[in-house]
């Protein structure tokens, strides 16, 4: 499973890069090719104020409906707008492309409890 | 993600899955695919080209003896009663209550009986025949685990058949069958599927059954150039859209046949088990029935979710889709009988929002003739 090293990672399958003053934050592939095709994306309101362990959005495909949650505490700056047109970009590229919202962190560091991309691989083989 | 405790069944054609790149998951017991390179691709792959879905799941049951007849027509909603050689017959069996134990599709051979049942109910339906078939001369003989079962679904399926086996098959009526070869090693072919689209269901040895799948699909380097494989996420959202219903979801033990919409698989002038309460239903006119609805935007309703008249919760979602072939976001309803009229207005639970949604005809889906 090819998983990228300049990220976190969080349980619930959640990644959260640091990209100079903002958090991008999207779903794993390996949540992604979960789902199968996704054919929605619910995306929160750009300025919401969002807390560790919030629902920031739902990602739904044929099979099942997912909540997004946020380990990072901060504003939601920017969303993929791009999503509302073509959900199937999370499927087809989830850590690039499929990025779901940009958010600016209340607390510098805020990565720092979560999982390694290595953390990560070994939390998904040994579901 | 819970942890597998039981032993999942394989059937005899995990190995060609595997190789395609499935993805595999446990579904009634089994270890199936759901996909191999995606449900919508595959889903359109079928309504427009030919699919082969692997089935051997599905229950198989052979039964033989003389009161055959006289006790599958107890058993059965639908009469089968002088049924003709060759032909297949979609049926329920139900509780005493009405509630419906499972969907069936019984085959009249010409020395004995055939049920194709649920993977899931499978072992309910074996105990329910052996407790009902009292002093009757019936056996029972489960061909699960000794056949495979593939269907095969699409607009090119009978053209394509005739290339590969060379049998024509234009001529074999849905729901009727043919057989080919004797004993232990026949194969039977049924015009039937689940996924309204024209096409077959092949019932073979779980010997030859690899074989058979790669004469038909090729390999995952040389694959067919028409025939692919589809998994069980295409299946259900072909079906949905063709209002098929699926057990657990539109049939269960708390439905009885009238109220799940398949009134026409029921004869309430013949005797069976679950025929009084479904004619005391039918005299007095069904609460609630299936419904067909259309949502308003991209969402997908799901099992369980409500639905609204204004304030008022008049029914529940069954099953739903993003219909691949429509665009829209379909679903099947338990609906009280007064907001049953198509157009009428109504509401639906999408995560934590409703979406607008109107009663429409059933099915969704019909494939052009």
């Amino acid at each position: 499973m090819k998983v990228p090293t300049d990220r976190r990672y969080a349980e619930t399958h959640e990644w959260f890069r640091p990209d100079e003053d903002v958090i991008t934050v999207g779903i794993t592939q390996y949540a992604a090719d979960e789902l199968t095709d996704i054919t929605f994306v619910e995306l929160p309101e750009v300025g919401r104020k969002v807390s560790v362990g919030d629902s920031i959005g739902e990602v739904e495909s044929v099979k099942a409906t997912s909540e997004i949650f946020t380990s990072v505490a901060g504003k939601i700056v920017e969303v993929n707008a791009s999503l509302a047109d073509r959900p199937e970009l999370i499927n087809d590229d989830a850590f690039e492309e499929g990025w779901i919202v940009r958010l600016k962190p209340d607390a510098p560091d805020p990565l720092q409890t979560l999982l390694s991309s290595k953390e990560y691989v070994s939390l998904v083989k040994n579901a | 993600m819970a942890m597998m405790l039981e032993e999942l069944l394989r059937t005899p054609l995990y190995d060609t899955h595997v190789a395609f790149g499935a993805k595999m998951v446990p579904f009634a017991g089994w270890e199936m695919p759901v996909q191999y390179v995606g449900i919508i691709e595959e889903h359109h792959h079928t309504r427009t080209a030919c699919s082969a879905f692997d089935v051997s799941h599905m229950g198989r049951l052979r039964l033989t003896g003389k009161d055959c007849e006289a006790f599958l027509n107890r058993i059965c909603t639908r009469n089968v009663a002088g049924a003709t050689v060759g032909r297949s017959y979609y049926s329920h069996v139900c509780r005493e209550d009405g509630g419906i134990l499972d969907d069936v599709i019984v085959s009249r051979f010409e020395n004995h009986w055939g049920i194709v049942c649920n993977a899931s109910n499978r072992e309910k339906i074996v105990a329910w025949l052996i407790m009902h078939r009292q002093g009757r001369l019936v056996e029972i003989a489960d061909e699960t685990r000794t056949t495979a079962m593939v269907a095969c679904q699409g607009p090119r399926t009978i053209e394509l058949s005739k290339e590969l086996t060379k049998a024509d098959l234009s001529n074999l009526k849905r729901y009727h069958f043919s057989v080919h070869g004797a004993g232990p090693l026949s194969i039977v072919t049924y015009r039937s599927g689940y996924t309204g689209e024209d096409g077959i269901e092949v019932v073979v040895p779980a010997a030859i059954a690899p074989f058979a799948l790669a004469r038909l699909l090729g390999t995952k380097d040389h694959p067919h150039p028409v025939i692919r494989p589809a998994g069980l996420g295409a299946r259900d959202t072909l079906r949905i859209e063709a209002a098929m219903p699926l057990y657990g979801h539109e049939l269960g033990e708390e439905v009885d046949s009238l109220t799940a919409g398949q009134a026409w698989c029921v004869d309430l002038s013949k005797e069976f088990i679950g025929a009084e309460p479904m004619r005391k239903l039918h005299e007095r006119g069904l609460p609630r029935q299936l419904a067909g609805l259309e949502l308003e935007g991209k969402r997908i309703a799901r099992q369980h979710a409500g639905v609204f008249s204004g304030d008022r919760r008049v029914g529940e979602v069954t099953s739903g889709t993003l219909s691949p072939t429509l665009g829209k976001s379909i679903a099947m309803a338990f609906v009280a009988a007064e907001t049953m009229a198509e157009g009428t207005a109504l509401r639906v639970e999408v995560g934590t929002k409703f979406a607008e949604a109107q009663v429409v005809k059933l099915p969704f889906y019909k494939r052009p003739r």
